[in-house]
């Protein structure tokens, strides 16, 4: 033990403290009797570190390097050059040779990328709708090029089936389309974004006039209601006051081309009513919407984050992949 | 000079280590100072206005960035993901950056835009009410708690400091408006900050609650802008390959 602490402690110990070991002399560090001496490192490694050093000349010649002024070298043309083909801001294709390096090489991997998609597709944007999904051949990539586009844009809001979340954005796999069903209208909606909005009745009609057109409302779907109100809010919503009709029709069954719902059926969007139990809860939560309005269900535009062929394929997925496409 | 020795005087080991790290950073950092194509010649970037300021702020209070990135690499996968590979001058007034390098979340380099603010603001509050498989955190608290912007001169003032052209003087202000236009530099004069602040807040409605300018206004209206200032589609597509 003292032995130890004298090995250690500073550097006013006697020389004679650093020992010889076997030919090798003791850095003078002790511990238990384990003793720490001042060998030559192994050759091999000194060997392998010149190596390296070397090596650092051959990647010099391959790689962008040494910075020299306002500008680096790039290597040795023709041992490193990289070609790749880039589309000009007016659509024309170059094919451009320049030294290596991250930028130039993502180019030659996404040029790779669309050679091997290219023919797929091209296919889809050559293709009209109604033949892509007659081709099972081509089906096949829509459906597993598809599924990775809607995961990682539409699913977020949409759901990773399709289902939607009631009370935030609608359900793709049901028959009902807020704004249409068919091919070009799916499509228009993916490229251009949508805005719901529905405004607050509470300034143009009384309280009154609200719970009768809520007892409307609920009557078309089947939801307990009170009849008497009912029949009153039927003229509520046809009249020229609260003007219900102009946007959900006089039908009530809702318009395509503003995406306002269709009221008589059992599909719900804004409240969940099928899943409240108690009648005057639903009343509350219908008379809710109608005095405070909407302004949600913001969907956004995608023709500036995908592309055209892009959008084609995710429009024949949604209608045909999730189903519920007429 | 022995190992022996060094070893045995602090004072000289701890300068000896410092200089053989400061020589590796430096010889690696400083030249890019002098390197003409470091940073991009860009047209769209500029700097946060008073607003997304405090979103930032927000964002680095609550440690976004121990999951979550802001640099997509020039990386295919990264590319088909997320978009368009990130540029240095795309964080040229960002003290500090964000590019981060823990990558539990998504990339959030280009997520402005991808999702409506009604998103943004429910996904905040409860992640997993919209992503059943998210593992990210709850932050009820930014929408029920009211922006502080008390300080936003002060906040502004510090960033001119390192740099940012927020303008204080007039003449200032008409040099911005020459490099970014009347839109923007109306945004950067410290001494209009918390007007625009509010202003911003209440046009865009960030948080879905117009009766409340809260943090969650700032920090959506922050990840709103991510990522969209460059219109990518004006260049050529290998046109930021030569600055490398």
């Amino acid at each position: 033990m003292s032995q130890e602490t004298k090995t250690n402690s500073g550097s006013n110990e006697p020389k004679s403290r650093v020992k010889k070991t076997g030919g090798v002399p003791s850095t003078g560090h002790s511990w238990d009797g384990i003793e720490e001496l001042t060998n030559q490192l192994p050759r091999w490694w000194v060997w392998a570190f010149y190596l390296t050093a070397i090596f650092t000349v051959v990647y010099w010649l391959f790689y962008p390097a040494w910075p020299i002024g306002s500008t680096f070298t790039k290597g040795v043309p023709g041992l490193n050059s990289i070609t790749y083909t880039a589309t000009q801001v007016d659509g024309t294709q170059v094919e451009k040779t320049t030294h290596w390096n991250m930028r130039s090489k993502f180019m030659v991997e996404m040029n790779e990328l669309h050679a091997a998609q290219k023919q797929w597709f091209d296919k889809v944007a050559a293709t009209p709708f109604d033949e892509i999904a007659q081709d099972a051949e081509l089906m096949q990539f829509v459906t597993s090029a598809g599924k990775t586009l809607f995961s990682d844009n539409c699913a977020p809001c949409h759901q990773a089936g399709g289902q939607g979340v009631i009370g935030f954005s609608p359900n793709l796999t049901d028959d009902h389309w807020q704004y249409g069903s068919s091919y070009a209208q799916i499509q228009d909606v993916i490229v251009h974004g949508r805005q719901g909005y529905m405004p607050p009745f509470k300034e143009i009609i009384s309280d009154e006039e609200i719970t009768q057109a809520a007892n409307y409302v609920l009557s078309l779907s089947g939801e307990p209601h009170d009849a008497a109100s009912a029949e009153l809010g039927a003229k509520v919503f046809q009249s020229d006051t609260a003007s219900c009709y102009a946007c959900h029709g006089t039908d009530a069954k809702g318009k395509e081309g503003l995406g306002s719902a269709n009221l008589t059926d059992k599909i719900w969007l804004w409240a969940n009513i099928p899943e409240i139990e108690n009648a005057d809860e639903k009343l509350k939560a219908v008379k809710n919407i109608i005095a405070g309005g909407l302004n949600r269900g913001v969907m956004p535009a995608w023709e500036d984050r995908l592309k055209p062929d892009q959008i084609k394929l995710l429009t024949v997925y949604v209608h045909q992949g999730l189903g519920g496409g007429k | 000079m022995k190992h022996d020795k060094i070893e045995r005087n602090l004072g000289i080991l701890l300068v000896l280590t410092m200089v053989a790290i400061s020589v590796g950073g430096m010889v690696e950092i400083i030249p890019l100072f002098f390197i003409k194509e470091t940073v991009e010649k860009v047209e769209g970037v500029r700097p946060y206005k008073p607003l997304e300021l405090r979103g930032r702020d927000i964002y680095i209070r609550e440690g976004c960035y121990l999951c979550h990135s802001q640099m997509i690499r020039p990386f295919r996968d990264e590319a088909l993901r997320y978009g368009h590979y990130s540029l240095a001058a795309e964080s040229k007034y960002d003290h500090p950056f964000q590019w981060g390098s823990k990558r539990t979340g998504p990339d959030l380099a280009r997520v402005g835009g991808k999702y409506s603010n009604d998103w943004q603001t429910q996904h905040l509050i409860a992640p997993r009410s919209l992503v059943p498989q998210s593992v990210m955190p709850n932050y009820p608290w930014l929408a029920t708690t009211d922006l502080d912007y008390s300080d936003i001169n002060l906040r502004m003032r510090a960033l001119r400091k390192t740099g940012v052209p927020y303008s204080e003087s007039q003449a200032e202000y008409e040099r911005n408006v020459e490099e970014f236009g009347a839109d923007v530099a109306k945004y950067l004069h410290i001494p209009d900050a918390e007007k625009n602040l509010i202003g911003q807040a209440q046009q865009g409605n960030y948080d879905t609650n117009p009766d409340k300018l809260s943090e969650m206004d700032a920090l959506v209206a922050y990840l709103q802008m991510l990522g969209t200032l460059v219109d990518f589609k004006k260049y050529d597509d290998d046109y930021f390959v030569k600055f490398r």
